[in-house]
C-alpha cells in the first residue's frame, strides 16, 4: 500500500506540532476521497477546503461547541422563533439526565424524577409541535450539528420533521402514562426507572438522529435496558422472553449493521440528508434492501419473525409491554421508513410487494392467533403483531397516502397498545392475580373496576378501528392508499379486520362482562374482588392520570386526524422513494 | 552517537528495569514468613502470618507503580522522531502512544496485584511483571526483526514465569506448564520463519525487508517464513487455532497476570504483528476479497481471523466458569481485530489499533472485578457472580459496563470499535471484498451477545446463593482496587462517547 509510505517526519519541534496535526487531517481526507472515488467528492467537499478545516478547528472552542450542543445551529434566520422548537433535542438529554440522577440519588426521589423527566419529554415535544411551521416539518430540519469524529465523517446530528416529531409525541405520552402506571413498583425501584429512561431516551434519540451512526447506536442502546427490564421486573416466563426478545433483536441489528456499513462504505457518508441525495448503483439496492429493511422489521414484528413479540409482551411487566409495544416496536418501522426506503427507493420499488405480502399475512395470522389465545396479554401481544402489519402495509404502498397511514397507524397503536396493556397488566393483573379469560370471565369485573371497564372499552373500540378513534383514520388512510397500489390486499385486509374485532370483542366480553359464577372468587391465590373491597384495590389516581392521558390522544387524533396528518404528510411527500 | 544520547532515547526503558531491580531488591530483603504457613485461600491468610508479606507487597507495588508513573512521564518527553542502529530502536509517535499504553496496562496490573493474597513473593513477582513491560516496550518500538524476537522472548519468558507463580495452585502450574510449552514452539517457529526471510532478503530491518521484497515474487520459501512467522504471533494474540493455551491461562495463573496477558501483551503484539505485515512484508500484501483471492499474508490472516471469532464464540458458549469465558471471547476478539490489519492500510491498522486498545482496558477491568469478587467468594465461577447487584452495585455497573462493552453495545468502546473495524474493512476496496470476512465477523458477534447476556443475567437477576450472600462486603481494604475499576470503567465510557479522543491520535501517529 503506497499510502503506508507517506512520510509525515519533519523536524521535531514543539511550535510545529499543532500545524502537523492539521497537515495529517488534510492529507487523510485527500486518502480517503481518493480511495472512495469520484462520487464521494460531493459529499466531502464541504469538509476538506482547507480554510474550512483550519477554521473549524482553531475557532472552535469548547464553550461554542457545548453551547451548540445544548441550543442547536446558531439560527440562519430570526433567533427567537426558533430556539423553542430546537429545544426538542433536550427530551434526549433530560432523559438520560434522569437516567443518571437515579443512580445517584436515593429511593425516595426515584418515581419523581421519573416522572418529571418524562413529563418535561413530553412537554418539549408538544411546544415544538406548536411552535414548529409546518413548512419547517416538510423536510428534515437540522437541530444540532456537532463534528464528532470528523475522521470518519460522524456528526453528532439531530434534526427533524413531520414524521419524527409525531414519533416524539408519541414517545413522550407512552412514557408519561408508563411512569405513572409504575407508580408502585417496589422491587429495585431506583435501576426499574433507570432501565425505563434508558429505553425511552434511546426512543428519542433514534426518533430525531439524522445521522446513521448515531441513529444506530440509539437504536441498539435501547434493546439492552429492555432485556434488563424484561429480565428482572417481568412475569412469566421472562427470562426466557427477555432472551429471546433480545436475541432477535440483535438479529435484526446484525442486518442492519452490514446494510449501514454498505451505505457508509459506498456513499462514503454518514448524514441521512446526504444520503437520501446520493444515487446508489442499482444491484447495491437489489440486496442492501431487503438487508437493511429486513433488519428493521424484525423489531417492527413482521411476520414471520414476530413470534419474539407476544413472548416479550407477557413476559415483561407492565411497563415494559407498554413501551415495547407502544414505542420500541415502532423504532422498526420508523427506521425502515427513514433509512431503509429512502436509502435505497430502487431496492424498495422491488421488494416492496413482498413486504405488502408479508404485512397481510402478518396481519391475518396474528388476528386469527389472537382469537385462540386464553392469556389477555397473549391476546393482546398477538395484536400488536397485527397492527404493526398494517404499518408495515402501508410502508409498502410507497404512495404519499399509504406511507402517511403508517406513520399515523404508529402513534396511533403506540397509544393503543400501551392503554391495552396498562388495562391487562396493571389494572386487571395486579388486583385478580390472573389473566386467563376463563378466570376473569367468572368475576365480572365491570362491577368491581367500573373505570378500569370504561378505560378497556374505549381501548377496545380503537383498537378495532371505530370511527373517532385514531386506529380508524389511520387504518382507513392505510387502505386508501393501498387499494391504489394493491387492491387485492385491501380484500385480505378487510377479512383481517373483521377477526380483529373479533378477538378484541371477546376479550373485552370475557375479561369485564362474563357473568358472576361464586366458584370462581373462592379459588386460592386469587383475591375475592367483591367480598372484602378496600381503597387498596380499587384505581389509583395515578393510573386514573395515565389512562386519561392516553385516551384523549387517541380521542383528539381520532377526532381530527389533520392535527397530525398535516405535519406527516408533507414530510413524506418529500421522501425520495416516491419519485 | 554518545551514550548519554543513547541513555536519553531508552530513558523510559531504563526508568522500568531501574524500577524493576528496586522492587527486586526490596523483595529480597524483607523478611519472609516460613514456608506452609500461607495457604492460599482467598480469605484465610490475614491473620496467619501474612501480615508482614502484605506490607512488602504494598510496598512493592507502590514503588513498581511509581515507576512506571515516572515512566510514563519520560515518554512524553521523548523526541518526536529517532531512529537508533538502523531501526533496532525507533521513536515515532506511534511507539510513543504505545509505550504508553502499555504502561498504563502494566500500572493496573499492579493495583491488581497489590491485594492479590495468593503471590508469596510480591517483591519477584512485581519485578518480572516490570520486565515483560520492558518486552512490551521493546516490542512496539522496534522495526528490525531480531530486536523483535528479543522483545518477544523477554516478553515470553517472564509471562512464562507470572502464569505459573502461584505455586499453591495446581490450576497455576498446569496453566504455565501449558503457556510454555506452546509459547517455545511457537518462538521456535517464528525465528524460523524469520531466519527463512533473512535468508531471502539478507536483512533484518523491516522497511529492507519491504523494499528487497518488492523485487521478489512469491516463492514456497518465501510463503513458508511468512506463514511460520505469523504463527508465533497467532499464538501471542491467541488466534485460533492457536489459542489452546488460552483458557487454562486466563483460568489458572494469578489475576494481574492473565489481566496482563489479555492486555499490555496482546496489545503490544498487534502493535508488532501490524509493523511487520504493513512495513515488511507490505509488497505481498496479496488480496482476501472473496471475488479475487491473492496470495499473500492478507489470506492468511482473513483465515485466522473467520476460523478465531468462530471458534471463540462457539467454545465460548459453554462456558460456565467467567475467566474461561474471557478467554475464548479473546480469541474471538483476537479475530475482529485482524481484520483491520486483512484491510491492510493505515486507517485499517488505526482501527485494529483502537479496538486492541479498547479491548485490553476492557479486560484488565473485568479482570479487576472478578479479583474483587474472588477474595469475597473464593471463586470465579457463574455461581460466585449471582446477585452481585445486591451485594456490591458499583461493582455489578462496571462489569456491566465491561461486558457490553466486549458485546459492542453502544454507547462503550467496543461499538465504535466494532464499526470502525467493519467500516474500514469494508472500504479496503470498491467491490466489498471482505463482505464475507464482516458477515462472520457480524454473525460472531451476535453469537457473543448471547453469553454475555448470560453473565449480566447471572450479576443482575439471579439470587445471591446462600453462602455467599452471608458473606459481609468488605469495602475498606480494596478501596484502591475498586477505584482503578471505576476508573477503568469511566475510560471505556468515555472511549465510547468520545471515541475522536483516541481514533483521532491513532491516525495521527501512523506513519
Amino acid at each position: 500500500m503506497p499510502v503506508w509510505n507517506i512520510k509525515m517526519g519533519r523536524p521535531p519541534s514543539v511550535s510545529l506540532r499543532g500545524h502537523r496535526a492539521r497537515y495529517c487531517d488534510i492529507v487523510q481526507r485527500i486518502e480517503q476521497q481518493a480511495r472512495w472515488g469520484a462520487h464521494a467528492h460531493r459529499v466531502l467537499a464541504m469538509a476538506t477546503s482547507p480554510s474550512q478545516t483550519f477554521a473549524r478547528q482553531s475557532t472552535f472552542s469548547v464553550g461554542n461547541k457545548f453551547h451548540q450542543l445544548l441550543f442547536g445551529e446558531a439560527p440562519k434566520r430570526t433567533r427567537g422563533a426558533r430556539v423553542l422548537p430546537r429545544m426538542i433535542a433536550w427530551t434526549i438529554y433530560l432523559t438520560f439526565a434522569g437516567a443518571v440522577l437515579l443512580i445517584l440519588l436515593p429511593r425516595p426521589f426515584a418515581r419523581w424524577i421519573a416522572l418529571f423527566t418524562t413529563i418535561a419529554g413530553l412537554a418539549l415535544g408538544l411546544i415544538a409541535f406548536v411552535h414548529t411551521s409546518i413548512a419547517d416539518l416538510a423536510h428534515f430540519t437540522t437541530i444540532v450539528r456537532v463534528p464528532w469524529v470528523p475522521a470518519l465523517g460522524m456528526n453528532y446530528h439531530l434534526a427533524i420533521d413531520g414524521v419524527s416529531l409525531t414519533m416524539v409525541l408519541v414517545t413522550g405520552i407512552s412514557a408519561v402514562s408508563t411512569v405513572l402506571f409504575s407508580w408502585d413498583v417496589e422491587h429495585r425501584q431506583n435501576e426499574f426507572f433507570f432501565w425505563l429512561l434508558l429505553v425511552v431516551g434511546g426512543c428519542y434519540g433514534v426518533f430525531l438522529s439524522a445521522d446513521l451512526f448515531l441513529l444506530f447506536g440509539f437504536y441498539e442502546l435501547v434493546i439492552v435496558p429492555k432485556y434488563f427490564l424484561i429480565a428482572i421486573f417481568g412475569s412469566t416466563n421472562k427470562e426466557y422472553g427477555a432472551m429471546k426478545l433480545t436475541l432477535y433483536s440483535f438479529f435484526g441489528g446484525m442486518f442492519v449493521f452490514a446494510g449501514i456499513l454498505t451505505a457508509y462504505a459506498t456513499a462514503g457518508s454518514l448524514d441521512l440528508n446526504e444520503l437520501s441525495r446520493f444515487q446508489f448503483p442499482g444491484q447495491l439496492q437489489s440486496w442492501a434492501f431487503p438487508v437493511l429493511f429486513l433488519g428493521f422489521a424484525v423489531l417492527a414484528g413482521i411476520w414471520p419473525l414476530h413470534t419474539w413479540a407476544p413472548t416479550g409482551h407477557v413476559a415483561a411487566p407492565t411497563a415494559g409491554s407498554m413501551l415495547l409495544a407502544g414505542i420500541v416496536m415502532k423504532l422498526g418501522s420508523y427506521a425502515g421508513l427513514r433509512v431503509a426506503m429512502n436509502l435505497f427507493p430502487q431496492g424498495f420499488q422491488a421488494w416492496s410487494k413482498w413486504i405488502a405480502l408479508f404485512a397481510v399475512i402478518g396481519i391475518v395470522y396474528a388476528a386469527a392467533v389472537a382469537l385462540r389465545q386464553r392469556d389477555l396479554k397473549f391476546v393482546i401481544g398477538y395484536s400488536s403483531v397485527s397492527h404493526m402489519g398494517f404499518v408495515l402495509l402501508g410502508l409498502a404502498t410507497a404512495n404519499a397516502l399509504g406511507v402517511s397511514g403508517a406513520v399515523l397507524q404508529m402513534f396511533s397503536h403506540g397509544v393503543i397498545a400501551a392503554l391495552l396493556f396498562a388495562v391487562a397488566g396493571r389494572m386487571i393483573y395486579r388486583r385478580t392475580h390472573t389473566r386467563e379469560l376463563d378466570a376473569l370471565a367468572g368475576m365480572n369485573l365491570s362491577g368491581a373496576l367500573p373505570f378500569a371497564a370504561f378505560t378497556f372499552v374505549i381501548a377496545s373500540a380503537a383498537s378495532m378501528g371505530i370511527p373517532g378513534f385514531s386506529g380508524f383514520a389511520a387504518e382507513i388512510t392505510i387502505l386508501i392508499g393501498t387499494w391504489k397500489t394493491y387492491p387485492l390486499a385491501v380484500w385480505i385486509t378487510g377479512a383481517g379486520i373483521v377477526l380483529v374485532a373479533a378477538f378484541t370483542l371477546r376479550a373485552l366480553k370475557q375479561s369485564f362482562f362474563g357473568e358472576a359464577r361464586p366458584s370462581v372468587l373462592m379459588q386460592e391465590g386469587r383475591v375475592a374482588l367483591d367480598l372484602d373491597w378496600n381503597e387498596q384495590q380499587s384505581i389509583t389516581p395515578a393510573e386514573k392520570c395515565g389512562a386519561c392521558l392516553l385516551m384523549s390522544a387517541t380521542l383528539a387524533v381520532g377526532v381530527y386526524p389533520k392535527l397530525l396528518l398535516d405535519r406527516i404528510m408533507p414530510a413524506v411527500d418529500a421522501m425520495r422513494f416516491l419519485k | 552517537m554518545s551514550y548519554l544520547e543513547l541513555l536519553k532515547l531508552a530513558s523510559t526503558e531504563a526508568v522500568v528495569v531501574v524500577t524493576a531491580l528496586v522492587v527486586l531488591a526490596i523483595g529480597l530483603t524483607t523478611r519472609r514468613e516460613a514456608t506452609g504457613v500461607t495457604v492460599a485461600t482467598a480469605q484465610g491468610d490475614q491473620n496467619v502470618g501474612g501480615s508482614s508479606s502484605a506490607r512488602t507487597n504494598a510496598i512493592c507495588s507502590f514503588i513498581a507503580a511509581l515507576g512506571l508513573a515516572i515512566a510514563i512521564g519520560t515518554a512524553l518527553m521523548l523526541p518526536r522522531k529517532a531512529t537508533l542502529f538502523s531501526g533496532m530502536l525507533v521513536i515515532t509517535p506511534l511507539t510513543s502512544l504505545f509505550k504508553i499504553i502499555c504502561m498504563a496496562l502494566a500500572f493496573f496490573a499492579v493495583l491488581l496485584t497489590k491485594s492479590e493474597k495468593s503471590l508469596r513473593h510480591p517483591g519477584e513477582y512485581l519485578a518480572i511483571l516490570l520486565l515483560a513491560t520492558v518486552g512490551l516496550m521493546l516490542l512496539v518500538s522496534s522495526e528490525e526483526l531480531l530486536m523483535i524476537f528479543i522483545g518477544l522472548e523477554l516478553l515470553g519468558l517472564s509471562l512464562y514465569v507470572m502464569v505459573a507463580f502461584d505455586k499453591t495452585d495446581v490450576r497455576s502450574a498446569e496453566a504455565g506448564l501449558k503457556y510454555f510449552l506452546f509459547g517455545s514452539t511457537s518462538s521456535a517457529f517464528t525465528l524460523f520463519g524469520i531466519s527463512l526471510i533473512y535468508g531471502m532478503s539478507g536483512i533484518t530491518s523491516l522497511a529492507a525487508i519491504s523494499e528487497k521484497l518488492a523485487t521478489v515474487s512469491v516463492q514456497p520459501l518465501l510463503a513458508v517464513g511468512i506463514v511460520m512467522t505469523l504463527i508465533g504471533f497467532a499464538f501471542k494474540i491467541a488466534a485460533a487455532p492457536f489459542h489452546l493455551w488460552a483458557p487454562d491461562a486466563y483460568q489458572g495463573a494469578p489475576i494481574p497476570s492473565a489481566a496482563f496477558i489479555a492486555s499490555g501483551s496482546k496489545v503490544a503484539s498487534f502493535v508488532v504483528l501490524g509493523k511487520i505485515v504493513l512495513v515488511g512484508f507490505a509488497p505481498l500484501h496479496g488480496d482476501a476479497a472473496w471475488h479475487a483471492m491473492v496470495a499473500g499474508w492478507s489470506p492468511v490472516l482473513a483465515a485466522l481471523a473467520a476460523l478465531s471469532i468462530l471458534v471463540g464464540n462457539f467454545v465460548a458458549l459453554a462456558q460456565s466458569n467467567l475467566r474461561r469465558l474471557l478467554a475464548y471471547s479473546a480469541v474471538a476478539h483476537a479475530g475482529y481485530t485482524l481484520i483491520g490489519l486483512v484491510a491492510g492500510d493505515r486507517e485499517g491498522f488505526s482501527a485494529a489499533l483502537f479496538y486492541t486498545t479498547t479491548y485490553a482496558i476492557t479486560l484488565v477491568g473485568a479482570f479487576g472485578v472478578v479479583a474483587l469478587v474472588r477474595r469475597e467468594t473464593a471463586g470465579d465461577d457463574f455461581s460466585n457472580f449471582s446477585g452481585l447487584i445486591s451485594r456490591s452495585p458499583m461493582l455489578a455497573g462496571c462489569m456491566s459496563i465491561f461486558m457490553l462493552s466486549l458485546a459492542g453495545i453502544p454507547p462503550l468502546a467496543g461499538f465504535f470499535g466494532k464499526f470502525y473495524l467493519f467500516s474500514v474493512a469494508l472500504r479496503a476496496d470498491a467491490g466489498h471484498g471482505l463482505l464475507w470476512l464482516v458477515a462472520v465477523a457480524l454473525f460472531g458477534s451476535l453469537i457473543s451477545l448471547y453469553y454475555y447476556l448470560i453473565v449480566l443475567k447471572v450479576i443482575f437477576v439471579d439470587e445471591p446463593s446462600l453462602a455467599i450472600a452471608s458473606s459481609p462486603d468488605h469495602l475498606s481494604p480494596d478501596l484502591l482496587q475498586r477505584i482503578a475499576v471505576a476508573v477503568l470503567a469511566a475510560v471505556v465510557l468515555f472511549l465510547g462517547l468520545m471515541p475522536d479522543a483516541l481514533a483521532a491520535g491513532l491516525l495521527a501517529a501512523m506513519p
